[in-house]
Formats: structure tokens, sequence, C-alpha cells
């Protein structure tokens, strides 16, 4: 056993950290999601081609650094460190995540124009009627001159206004296919509006929208298994920016807790606030360990990869709302104004918690999947 | 025992009914809809207030020669059972139900005069100015400070939280007269009207949304601001005493209502909200069973309350039971605005920026919102005050826990 991250991944981290921190403060992102953008391109532009970090996690052949997982890991935590909006997760990890799972000619083609900052991508699944399951899709893709035609409607795709391609879930016949269709295709309509964590999404209505045969990844109709395991790794991602987040509030709550006095005592001194921000601390140390747990297990077989996912996110679901009601509480009046960071990480980590599957969600699969065979 | 209402009660209940169905008209009723706090906006405010005014209704636990509707506990359970089942707006209650009882008991004859009927018929509004900056649980530390001038106070100073301070006509505050005594015994109670020269007003955007003239707090500055003496509430030093019995309203409310009104929205969510799989998540085990969960405290409060106002009081001081329903009943407030969240599901997650935009014409998010989606995750993140205002909850853990150990003789 071996959880001690490399040296090359502590330098992904501290180079990462060190950009955030002179060009992501809290003011500078506060003032660029209200803006119409909603985003900086410029930010996306210095993480592919300063920092070279978009590739970190994508193997050499396709112009990559030769990591995994665990580099999302790491890059995730630090963006939740830090807050920010700019979608890795939709466009390296989900979108990339799942170019190099059908490799071939897709993924050559693609892969280093993600890796360059040239391709955003969005990841376009959920329908009204489908809460959080994977599987249910009524968007239709039809066979039709060497392409397929797609009709359906897709709700909450995030990053959807910022995206150059979207990767779309499909039935064909009995099965789910994935296709990568151009953001500005005929026949998309976009409907665009924030979320509650200072982000972007859409609804996207697709009314006979053509995509050619070769934009199919993997076999038409057997995109389930494909989808489902960039949900996992889309899971750990999110699991570890909540721990970032989450590192974060407990820091702020505990400065906060020692300078602010009342009754003439430090806050801190309140032995109450004490056990509150041990039990932060506890929920945190266990959330930060089953992740990388989790993440550790995503090549594992998929039962294996799934149930172990879903336990990383029931965890870190509810210790999110823990450390995060925790943190607004101790702060008093001061934790729900707007003006401290602190309530925006608590927004953040709300919607994360609703994010593939909220804790009910998982602990219903995890059940599932661990009690299957003892029927 | 027996909890079975009587004739008279139920024809009562009845007629409240009728009125509700006619005054808490579609208007109304729409704005509520969107409501992120359980407030309208002033204008609607102002109107419902104004028509319970003249019902007669508007102050029920006042007595009947300040305009009171001189109901029995049971009336007044009854009343608030049936405006809050029917998601009726909250009274806002810094005049009625705070302010105006020091007036009552505290006040002079042309106080008397001069402020209640205006309190009664909402011509004025008013807010609440206690803490500052620097006093929130340590309310005693308070500094703002009134100087002597004549026949004038002049305040200086900061107070911060102030509920809709934007809309009230008047504010009452303690303020600080001296520094020599006690922290306790150095201040004052005082009625300064809003438009005083020097009173400026910053308002402190909040975890559910931007503002928009909607915002529930404010700070306030005060600036060499001149408040006639005649405006101090008793006597100069005894501020403290008269903000303690004031208190005694401030926390006095009843919540089963209002938590059995959140109870029926979530089971509107639950039934228009697919689970994914084909039904609807008012059949989801899972769902079932945490909605359940929460009923049953909300039972267990309720009963509390309805004997508690029903007159058993069984010996236990009036602040102890006003601490643990303040306690039981925002934690409640809290868990069942997350689990309307979590109701939602994916659609939790668009941001409403103005909760009345859409109704007064402006536009609002362009993603439409119907009905039972409206507000409810703003509602969960502006419920994270409730643990916090009004005295937090870890405060009033310390007084249930003072209560419980002086009960059996111990000093805690
Ligand atoms: C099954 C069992 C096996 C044990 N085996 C051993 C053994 O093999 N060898 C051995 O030496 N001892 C043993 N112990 C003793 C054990 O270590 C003590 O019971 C323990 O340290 C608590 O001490 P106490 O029982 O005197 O409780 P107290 O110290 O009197 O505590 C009573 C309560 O007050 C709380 N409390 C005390 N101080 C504070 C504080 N500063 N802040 C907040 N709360 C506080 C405690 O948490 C507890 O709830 C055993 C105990 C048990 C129950
Ligand atoms: C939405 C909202 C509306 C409000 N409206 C008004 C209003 O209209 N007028 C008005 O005057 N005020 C109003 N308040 C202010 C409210 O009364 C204070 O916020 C509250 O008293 C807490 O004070 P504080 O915010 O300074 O927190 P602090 O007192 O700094 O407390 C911070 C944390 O420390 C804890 N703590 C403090 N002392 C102790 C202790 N002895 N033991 C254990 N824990 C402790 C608290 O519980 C809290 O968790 C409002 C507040 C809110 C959030």
């Amino acid at each position: 056993m071996d959880f001690d991250y490399s040296v090359e991944q502590d330098m992904l981290r501290d180079t990462l950290a060190s950009y955030l921190a002179d060009h992501y403060d809290f003011e500078t992102r506060g003032a660029v999601v209200a803006t119409p953008a909603g985003w900086r391109p410029k930010v996306w532009a210095d993480l592919a081609e300063r920092l070279n970090l978009l590739g970190a996690a994508f193997p050499e052949e396709y112009g990559g650094l030769g990591g995994g997982a665990l580099e999302n890991a790491v890059v995730m935590e630090e963006l939740g460190k830090a807050l920010v909006v700019e979608p890795y997760l939709g466009t390296v990890v989900i979108g990339g995540g799942l170019l190099k799972q059908v490799g071939g000619a897709l993924a050559a083609e693609w892969l280093p124009r993600i890796i360059a900052g040239q391709a955003v991508l969005a990841f376009a699944y959920s329908e009204p009627q489908a809460r959080y399951s994977l599987a249910e899709v009524a968007t239709t893709a039809t066979k039709r001159d060497g392409g397929y035609v797609l009709n359906g409607r897709k709700t909450g795709v995030t990053g959807g206004p910022w995206a150059s391609q979207l990767l779309v879930t499909a039935r064909s016949g009995e099965g789910i296919s994935l296709l990568l269709v151009d953001a500005d295709a005929q026949g998309l309509t976009r409907s665009d509006y924030p979320t509650i964590d200072g982000g972007r999404a859409s609804d996207i209505t697709f009314h006979d929208v053509f995509v050619p045969a070769e934009r199919l990844l993997g076999a038409e109709g057997a995109a389930l298994p494909l989808v489902e395991r960039a949900a996992d790794e889309a899971i750990c991602a999110l699991c570890a920016e909540a721990v970032g987040g989450m590192r974060r509030m407990l820091a702020d709550t505990v400065a906060y807790a020692s300078q602010r006095k009342q009754f003439g005592v430090a806050l801190a001194t309140f032995q109450v606030l004490q056990h509150r921000m041990a039990d932060m601390f506890t929920a945190l140390e266990q959330s930060a360990a089953l992740t990388l747990v989790a993440t550790m297990k995503l090549d594992r077989p998929a039962a294996e990869r799934a149930l172990v996912a879903s336990a990383a996110k029931a965890q870190v679901g509810k210790a999110a709302k823990l450390v995060g009601q925790a943190a607004v509480q101790i702060h008093g009046g001061m934790g729900i104004t707007e003006e401290l960071a602190l309530g925006h990480y608590f927004r953040r980590a709300t919607a994360i918690g609703s994010q593939f599957g909220s804790t009910d969600f998982h602990l219903r699969r995890y059940a599932d999947l661990s009690l299957a065979d003892a029927a | 025992m027996n909890l079975d209402f009587t004739a008279e009660e139920l024809a009562f209940r009845d007629e409240v009914r009728a009125w509700i169905k006619q005054a808490y008209d579609s208007e109304l009723k729409q704005l509520m809809s969107q409501s992120k706090n359980g407030y309208l906006d002033k204008a609607g405010q102002v109107r419902w207030q104004k028509k319970l005014a003249e019902k007669g209704w508007a102050a029920p636990g006042w007595p009947v020669q300040y305009g009171g509707p001189d109901w029995t506990p049971t009336q007044r359970y009854l009343f608030q059972s049936e405006t809050a089942a029917a998601g009726c707006p909250i009274v806002s209650p810094m005049g009625i139900a705070m302010v105006a009882y020091v007036i009552m008991e505290y006040g002079s004859e042309a106080q008397k005069r001069r402020f209640l009927p205006k309190i009664l018929s909402t011509d004025e509004c008013w807010c609440q100015g206690y803490s500052e900056p620097g006093s929130g649980s340590d309310l005693a530390s308070l500094q703002m400070s009134a100087v002597r001038d004549g026949d004038h106070y002049v305040l200086n100073g900061s107070k911060i939280w102030t509920t809709h301070a934007q809309w009230a006509d008047w504010i009452f505050c303690l303020v600080r007269t001296s520094r020599d005594a006690k922290a306790q015994s150095g201040i004052s109670f005082l009625l300064a009207d809003m438009r005083t020269p020097g009173i400026s007003i910053r308002p402190l955007p909040s975890l559910d949304g931007p503002i928009d003239g909607e915002q529930e707090v404010n700070q306030l500055f005060f600036e060499n601001v001149r408040v006639p003496v005649e405006n101090r509430i008793g006597e100069e030093g005894l501020g403290w005493t008269y903000a303690k019995y004031l208190l005694q309203f401030e926390r006095g409310v009843a919540y089963g209502s209002l938590l059995r009104y959140l109870l029926a929205k979530i089971r509107k969510i639950a039934k228009q909200q697919p689970a994914g799989g084909g039904g609807m998540l008012i059949d989801d085990p899972d769902f079932r069973r945490r909605y359940a969960e929460l009923a049953v405290r909300v039972e267990a409060v309720d009963a509390a309350e309805m004997r508690f106002f029903s007159g058993v009081e069984s010996g236990t001081a009036v602040g102890a039971m006003s601490s643990l329903f303040k306690l039981v009943g925002t934690e409640l407030q809290q868990d069942l605005s997350e689990l309307a969240v979590e109701a939602l599901g994916p659609d939790a997650l668009p941001f409403v920026q103005d909760s009345f935009a859409e109704i007064r014409g402006r536009p609002a998010s362009p993603r439409p919102i119907p009905d039972h989606v409206a507000a409810v995750t703003p509602l969960y993140f502006n419920y994270r005050k409730t643990s916090i205002y009004a005295g937090t909850n870890e405060i009033q853990r310390n007084l249930l826990a003072r209560h419980v150990l002086s009960s059996a003789g111990v000093r805690g």
C-alpha cells in the first residue's frame, strides 16, 4: 500500500495552486461569474498552454503527460479550493475520459485538441424524467444517410454555454449510443441559465440534428458501460473537488473562531464549537481518504469500481453538508452573507451534493451492489 | 383531557377559513409562491397586513383595549394553524409582536397613543436595532453611544443584521448611555425615526441570492443622529430590562403549523418529481422513510406546542419552553428545506435571480420555473439563518442546560 503522491503529482499541485493564487482570487472570480460570459477563456488557455495541465491525465501518445485519475483528483482538489468554475470536469474528466475509453480515430483527433485547450466539452445526458439515472434516455438517434438524426431534450447540461462540442446520450433501438455533436449544429437550440454555485448550465433541444457516423463513440447501442464508467470517474473528481472545498471551509472557520470574540473570549474557546470543528475535521479526513481509495479503484472491474464510487459520493455528500452547515453556523450572521467566500463554497458544496446522484441515490446503489448476492 | 374542539371553536375555525379564502387573493398567492423567506415584497406585505387589521385580526396577542381580538389560546392556535396551512405570509413581527409589547408595558401614555394605532394598521413599519458588528450573542457588550445633549440624544455607531430596515419607518434600538456601570446597566431603549438625518443603510446580500430591494438584512450607520429624549422608553439605563421583556415575545412563536405547511410543500414536489426509472418520488421507499422521520418530529413539536399553549404548562418555565421550541422548530425548518431541495433532484441547480421579477414583468431567470420548484433552493440557503437569528441555537442550548441543571439545584 502506498498513499503518497509522486514528485510529479506534487509538482502538478504546486504549479496549479500558485497559478490560482495569482489569478483566481475570490473577488476576481466573483466579478467574472457575474458577467454574461460567466467564465474566462483566458484562464482556460493558461491551463492548457502555460501550465500544460489539461494533458496531465492523458497518455503521451495523445500529447498528454501520462497520468490518469489521480492527476485528475489532484487538479480537482485544487480547483475546489479556489472555487474554479472553468469546465475541467466536463472537458477533461468526462469528455476526455470517454474519448480515452473508446480510443481509435476519434480519440486521436479530439484528445490533442482538448489538451491544447481548443475543444471545450459538455456532457449532455440528463433528461427531465431521468432524475439521476444514466439509463433513462428518451432522446433518440435514428440511423440515416451515413449518420444519425438526433431528436429530444437534455436538461441541466453543466457548462453548456461554454462548450464547443457536446457528448450526447441517445437511444438507438434497445441500447444507448453516445455521439459527439458540434454545439452549433443545425437543429440544436440552447437555453442557458446561471446555477446556484456561480456556474452556467443549459437545457438543450435537438430537432433533427444530423451527426455523421464517425462521430459515434464505441459501438451503436453499447454506450451504457462507457457512460457508467465516465460517471464514476466524474464522481471521484467531484469528491476531490468537494474535499478541496471542505478544507477551505474548515480553515476559514478555524481562523474566524480564533479571531472573533464574544463574551470577552475567542469563539474557539467554547467547547461546543470546538467539538463541531472536530466533527468537521473527522468528516473531512475520512472523505479525503475514501475519495483516494475510490480513485485508485477506477480501473477495477465495474461492480467493484461502482461500489466504492458510490460509497465515496455518499460519504462526501454527507460530509460536505456537515462541514458547510457547521461553517456557516460558527460564523453566525457573517456566515449567511455573500461577502465572505464561505457562503459560495457552501453553495458549491450543495450543488456537488446533487451532481451525478445524491447521497440517497448512492446509498441505494451501494446497497443494491453490496447486497446483490446476499439474497 | 380532551383533544376535540367545541362547536364554538369549530365555528371560529370555519370563519377564519372563509376569510382566508377571500382575503388571500391570487396576486398575493402568486407572490408567495415565489417567496424565498416567507415574506412578500413590501407592497404585498403591507397589503396583507392591512387586510388583517381591517378584520381586527392583525394582533392576536394584544389586549382588547389596544385593539386585540380577545381570543382564547385555542382560538389563537386555530388562527395560526389555518393561516399557516393556507400558506399565508408571515406577519412582520418587529412592530406588532415586539416593540408594541414594550410600549404597552413600559411606554408613556403619549408613546402609546402615538405609536400603537399605526403599528396595528401597518401605516408604520418597524425594524429592530439590537445587534452590532462586535455584539451578537453577547448583546450586552453593545457599543452604539447615545450622548445627552439638551433634550436630545446624539447617536453614533453601527447596527447590523437589521431585518427589512429598508422598509422601516421606525427603529427601536438599544444604545449605550453610560460606560461607568456594569455592561447591562448602561443601556437604554430608544425609538428613532428612520428618516432622521445621519442614518444610512448598507444592504447585505445573502446566500439566497443577490439583492433587489428585497434583501432581508442590512447594516446601519448612525452619524450624529439626534433623537428626542421623549422617544426613550422608560428610564435611562434600564434598557436591558425592557429588552429582556421583549425577548420572550421574539421567541414565543408557534412552529407546528408552519412546519406542516412545509411538509405539504414537500409532498407536492414529490408528487410531481419523477423518481428516475418510471415512478414518481412520492412512491420511492427511501424518500417515504425520510419524509416520515421528519413528519414524526413535526408531530412531536406540534403536540408539545398544543399542550403548552392550551395552558397545561406543568410548571416548566416559559423561557425554557420558548428555547425548546426555537431549537426544535428551527432545526426542523432547516431539515425540511433540505429534504425539499433533495426532492427536486437535478432541478435544484438553476439559480433564481430575483424571485419576484417575473411577476413584476422584469426578466428573471431564463429558465421557466414551475411554482412547485420556485424558491426551494433559495429557501434552503435562507433558512441557514434560523439557527442564528433570535439567539443562536448554541445560546438556546446553553439556556436550556441552565434550566435543566437549576431545576435539579445545580449551577451550570
Ligand atoms: C468497558 C471499559 C473498559 C475499561 N478498561 C480500562 C482499562 O483496561 N484500564 C484502565 O485504566 N481504564 C479502563 N477504563 C476506564 C476508562 O478509561 C474511563 O472510564 C474513562 O477514561 C472515563 O473516565 P470516567 O469513567 O472516570 O468518567 P469521567 O472522566 O468522570 O467522565 C464522565 C463524563 O464526563 C465527560 N468529561 C470528562 N471530562 C470532560 C471534559 N474536559 N470535557 C467534556 N467532557 C468531559 C466524559 O466524556 C464523560 O462523558 C475502562 C472503561 C470502560 C467503560
Ligand atoms: C437573517 C438574520 C436576521 C436578523 N435580524 C436581526 C434584527 O432584525 N435585528 C437585530 O438586532 N439582530 C438581528 N439578527 C442578528 C442576530 O440576532 C445575531 O446574528 C445573533 O445574535 C448571533 O450573533 P452574531 O451573528 O454576532 O454571531 P456570534 O455571536 O459571533 O456567534 C458566532 C458563533 O459562536 C457561537 N457562540 C457565541 N457565543 C457562544 C457561547 N457562549 N457558547 C457557545 N457558542 C457561542 C454562536 O452560537 C455562533 O455559532 C439577525 C440575524 C440574521 C442571521
